[in-house]
């Protein structure tokens, strides 16, 4: 693989495993060194969403609001509204699942910046089930005026990308984590920027887009395809709104066909996100892998990806599919 | 600012914004009337007498912070702002019209002097208790943040969660003011979703707690007053006010908490084209001023 991006061998046995919400945690605890403006407040969730790591350093700056999610965000709301930028983190099921409103009126339409961390996305949660498997979260808040919305890949990029949201003192933002370790195969180097996607794996035949940590998937069906004479494009997608078109359009007129991926509900997740791009630029033969109008349940986190089909070889199979479309 | 007021002057002042609440109104056909007849006292008192600001610059730093939780009733806020200085008088009449400033409920970003963006009930007390923390946080202890709430919004679960949180860090900068009119859209309160004594509720839930004729101003002023005096608990005034207070076709008839006047045709109300003249032709005056007529 002809990449300087990531680390050089993807598919080592020891790779680094370690969940996006650590991440997160390191992230917050840097931005809130850099700005004293940061402040957090969580609901009751503070060890599981690695916000523990900020409010053992800025006590004075970190607020426990208790299980009231609607609360969260509306007192992120007032905290904006004297110049904090305020990350507020519970589970994506609850935050924004339960609060939606309250974020749509007082803190999109208000115009404050708040960060939204949902963590314990998608079905890779595992044991706890399908009430806290949130998929739904993306389509949530990509219809939001104003709202940014960003899915790491891994540990690395999580870091990262809360430095990035801790810097945009105008637009909330939402960040969505997985509770479960996944492999860190980013590096320090690998650039990251709001509104980017970026082609990790360059490629001619097909573009599989990808966000989230089921990434480290794509480029590892990428190079099952390779050994098939399939020369994948794989494009990581980490910011889902606002969506970077260009990256995504030029690597779609060079192939001819699309695979997304992502560990949501395909409807208004990444999937519909690029299914409306396409047909609107540049019609094109499509096949998204994700939750298609169903739950998740009780399991292990692999278990779970390979019943729901989000694995590298789910993702290969797509992509044959696809490109008898073509 | 320039000098506070006499009692009668502010008076005065409550029912000439009556007047033009119900002139405003009507222009713009739709709207609530209800509830901000029945505000009209305290907002003066805000306005004129309790808050400090300065209506050239709404982004001073160092002024009190008003938010309307039950955005529905912000007609008597732009009335009482055009009055303070906040805007001409003449743009009062663009309520609800394309284009406006005035939206149908208060959108911060469109008019200077408005703090937040409202509508939806039971977040403007959270949002409060946001801006206290980070008012602490930023050293600012001289700052008062005045929230109007309605009691109908007081189902909303997100109030109590505030509730918690304000008592929790003695958010003491934090005064509260419900408008105990008993009225809200399907009904009387106590029957829709009956609230009970609001008075032992907000005690149990750690405020100070004064109630007051919400149509005295001066209760309204003396009992701000009093709530900036309280340490260690944030301050819930329960104000009892009368819906429509001030118009006698209106006074305690819930079905005027969502239409303006000309707008609908209640039981024993006047004629739908002559409502607004009768209104203002009708409205109290008691020695040329709205005064509480439990004196």
């Amino acid at each position: 693989m002809a990449n300087f991006y990531l680390i050089p061998d993807l598919l080592a046995k020891d790779i680094k495993q370690e969940a996006t919400r650590k991440g997160f945690g390191r992230g917050l605890k840097k931005a809130g060194e850099l700005d004293e403006q940061v402040v957090a407040a969580c609901a009751d969730l503070t060890e599981s969403t690695n916000m523990s790591l900020f409010a053992e350093t800025f006590p004075e700056r970190f607020i426990e609001i208790g299980v009231a999610e609607q609360n969260l965000v509306t007192v992120g709301s007032g905290l904006a509204a004297m110049g904090k930028i305020p990350f507020v983190s519970s589970y994506a099921a609850f935050s924004p699942g339960r609060n939606w409103e309250q974020i749509r009126t007082t803190i999109c339409l208000n115009e404050r910046p708040v960060k939204i961390v949902g963590s314990h996305a998608g079905v890779s949660v595992g044991p706890d089930g399908a009430t806290h498997q949130m998929l739904e979260d993306i389509a949530l808040m990509r219809v939001l005026p104003h709202m940014v919305v960003i899915v790491p890949g891994d540990s690395v990029e999580a870091e990262k990308a809360t430095l990035a949201l801790a810097t945009d003192k105008k637009n909330p933002g939402y960040l969505r984590l997985a509770r479960a370790d996944s492999p860190v195969f980013t590096t320090d180097k690998t650039p990251f920027e709001i509104g980017k996607a970026y082609v990790f794996d360059p490629g001619t035949d097909v573009t599989i887009i990808s966000t989230g940590n089921l990434t480290y998937q794509a480029l590892i069906a990428a190079e099952k395809l390779f050994k098939d004479g399939i020369d994948a494009e794989v494009i990581h997608c980490p910011t889902i709104k606002p969506l970077d078109a260009a990256t995504i359009l030029a690597s779609v007129k060079k192939t001819g066909a699309v695979v997304t991926v992502e560990e949501a509900q395909v409807a208004g997740g990444l999937g519909g996100a690029i299914a409306e791009l396409l047909s609107e630029e540049h019609p094109t033969p499509l096949v998204r892998i994700g939750m298609k109008d169903r739950f998740g349940e009780s399991g292990k986190p692999e278990e779970l990806l390979e019943h729901f089909g989000l694995t590298a070889k789910h993702i290969a199979m797509a992509t044959h599919h696809v490109l008898g479309k073509k | 600012m320039s000098r506070k007021l006499t009692l009668d002057e502010l008076e005065s002042k409550a029912y000439d914004i009556r007047m033009d609440l119900i002139r405003m109104l009507e222009t713009a056909g739709s709207g609530h009337s209800a509830g901000p007849l029945g505000l009209a006292d305290i907002f003066t008192a805000l306005y004129f007498d309790i808050m400090k600001y300065d209506p050239k610059k709404p982004d001073w730093e160092e002024r009190d912070i008003f938010l309307l939780s039950n955005g529905h009733c912000v007609p008597i806020q732009y009335v009482t702002m055009a009055y303070a200085g906040f805007f001409d008088k003449s743009e009062l009449k663009t309520l609800r019209k394309f284009g406006s400033r005035l939206q149908g409920h208060p959108e911060r970003l469109k008019l200077p002097g408005l703090e937040n963006t409202s509508g939806p009930l039971g977040c403007g007390l959270s949002q409060a208790a946001g801006m206290a923390l980070a008012m602490r946080m930023n050293q600012q202890h001289h700052r008062w943040i005045y929230v109007g709430m309605s009691d109908g919004e007081q189902d909303e679960g997100n109030v109590w969660e505030a509730a918690m949180l304000a008592a929790k860090y003695k958010l003491n900068n934090i005064i509260a003011i419900t408008d105990r009119n008993n009225i809200q859209i399907d009904g009387p309160t106590e029957q829709v979703m009956p609230l009970g004594d609001l008075k032992a509720k907000w005690e149990s839930f750690g405020w100070h707690v004064i109630e007051i004729d919400g149509n005295n101003i001066e209760a309204v002023i003396d009992a701000c007053a009093m709530g900036r005096a309280v340490v260690e608990k944030p301050i819930m005034i329960v104000a009892y006010t009368v819906p429509g207070k001030g118009v006698p076709f209106m006074e305690y008839d819930f079905h005027w908490h969502g239409a303006p006047p000309g707008g609908i045709q209640p039981p024993g109300s006047p004629d739908k084209k002559q409502q607004a003249k009768i209104a203002l032709h009708d409205l109290r005056t008691l020695q040329g001023k709205i005064r509480s007529e439990h004196e």
